[in-house]
């Protein structure tokens, strides 16, 4: 058996000025977001707005903070599409029902 | 190439995809609290909106803020480490402690203000829905537990890494695991807070 020890990369790619821009641009979305809480759009549509930019945060995090993005793609591979898969499976019991219940009322 | 059985199977160290795998599962904990929190909030148009602008929103924008930072701080310590600067990744991380610490001395005040003042319980508050406590209280709580925990984790990191006995690789862990912390708040901030504005 060969040692894969050294495969592991010893250090960590991205600099200082990235990891900053990064962190920047997650309070540019954070102000956008708490922003919106003020603009009364519709409780549907505002969820969806706040859930979009968060899945964009968390990319972000995921992406730079937490390195996904130097690693090899089976790491990315086993870890997103599993949980999006899996949140989608969650979300297909649970939300047709509870828009219904809004449009039921009058 | 293919993993032959070695410690680094997709050229990360075991204890890295342990942490990876860990924190998957944890995230669908949290994305089924998540989830059926805001089944029961879409589905109710009478739920409580009690967040004024201040103290609340801006306690917990602030609170956002300082996890985001203790999130930079971390980056900067794993960075640190690797480059085989100990001390510099020892004070990193323990401003990353300190963020935590501050993260969870803001929620406790309004944990408190909340029990004590509005006399919120998980099980009845003065605004109808009893549920509002027990998801607030539930997914906050949960949340918080994880910043608790990952202070007192990363100041084993700190200590075990400053005397030499741990590598940069756990430190790499330890960060995975509180950038994680950080990533979950960035759903209840919104859900928990932003859609329960109190109206005009």
């Amino acid at each position: 058996m060969t040692h894969r020890t050294e495969a592991v990369e010893a250090s960590v790619p991205g600099t200082t000025r990235l990891f900053l821009w990064v962190w920047f641009a997650l309070l540019i979305l954070t102000a956008v977001e708490t922003f919106l809480a003020y603009e009364e759009l519709a409780l549907l549509l505002f969820i969806i707005v706040l859930m979009g930019i968060s899945v964009v945060k968390s990319a972000l995090i995921m992406s730079y903070f937490m390195h996904l993005r130097f690693e090899r793609l089976g790491l990315f591979l086993i870890i997103v599409p599993t949980l999006v898969f899996l949140i989608c499976l969650i979300l297909i019991f649970l939300y047709p029902d509870s828009i219904r219940l809004l449009e039921l009322r009058p | 190439m293919t993993w032959e059985g070695g410690p680094s199977p997709l050229a990360v160290d075991k204890k890295k995809l342990g942490m990876w795998l860990f924190l998957l599962s944890d995230s669908l904990t949290f994305s089924a609290l998540l989830i059926g929190y805001s089944y029961v909030r879409l589905g109710t148009p009478q739920w409580p909106r009690p967040f004024e602008f201040y103290p609340a929103i801006v306690k917990a924008t602030l609170m956002t803020v300082i996890l985001l930072t203790s999130s930079l701080t971390m980056v900067l310590g794993v960075h640190a480490a690797h480059q085989e600067k100990r001390r510099l990744a020892v004070r990193y991380i323990l401003l990353t402690m300190l963020g935590g610490v501050l993260f969870d001395v803001i929620h406790i005040s309004e944990w408190i203000h909340l029990i004590l003042n509005e006399h919120v319980t998980p099980f009845a508050n003065p605004w109808g829905t009893p549920l509002f406590g027990g998801a607030f209280f539930g997914l906050t709580g949960l949340h918080m537990l994880h910043v608790t925990i990952g202070v007192l984790y990363l100041g084993i990191v700190a200590l075990g890494f400053g005397r030499g006995k741990f590598s940069p690789v756990d430190v790499e862990v330890s960060g995975l695991y509180w950038h994680f912390v950080d990533l979950v708040w960035m759903f209840i901030f919104p859900l928990i807070y932003l859609i329960n504005v109190a109206p005009k």
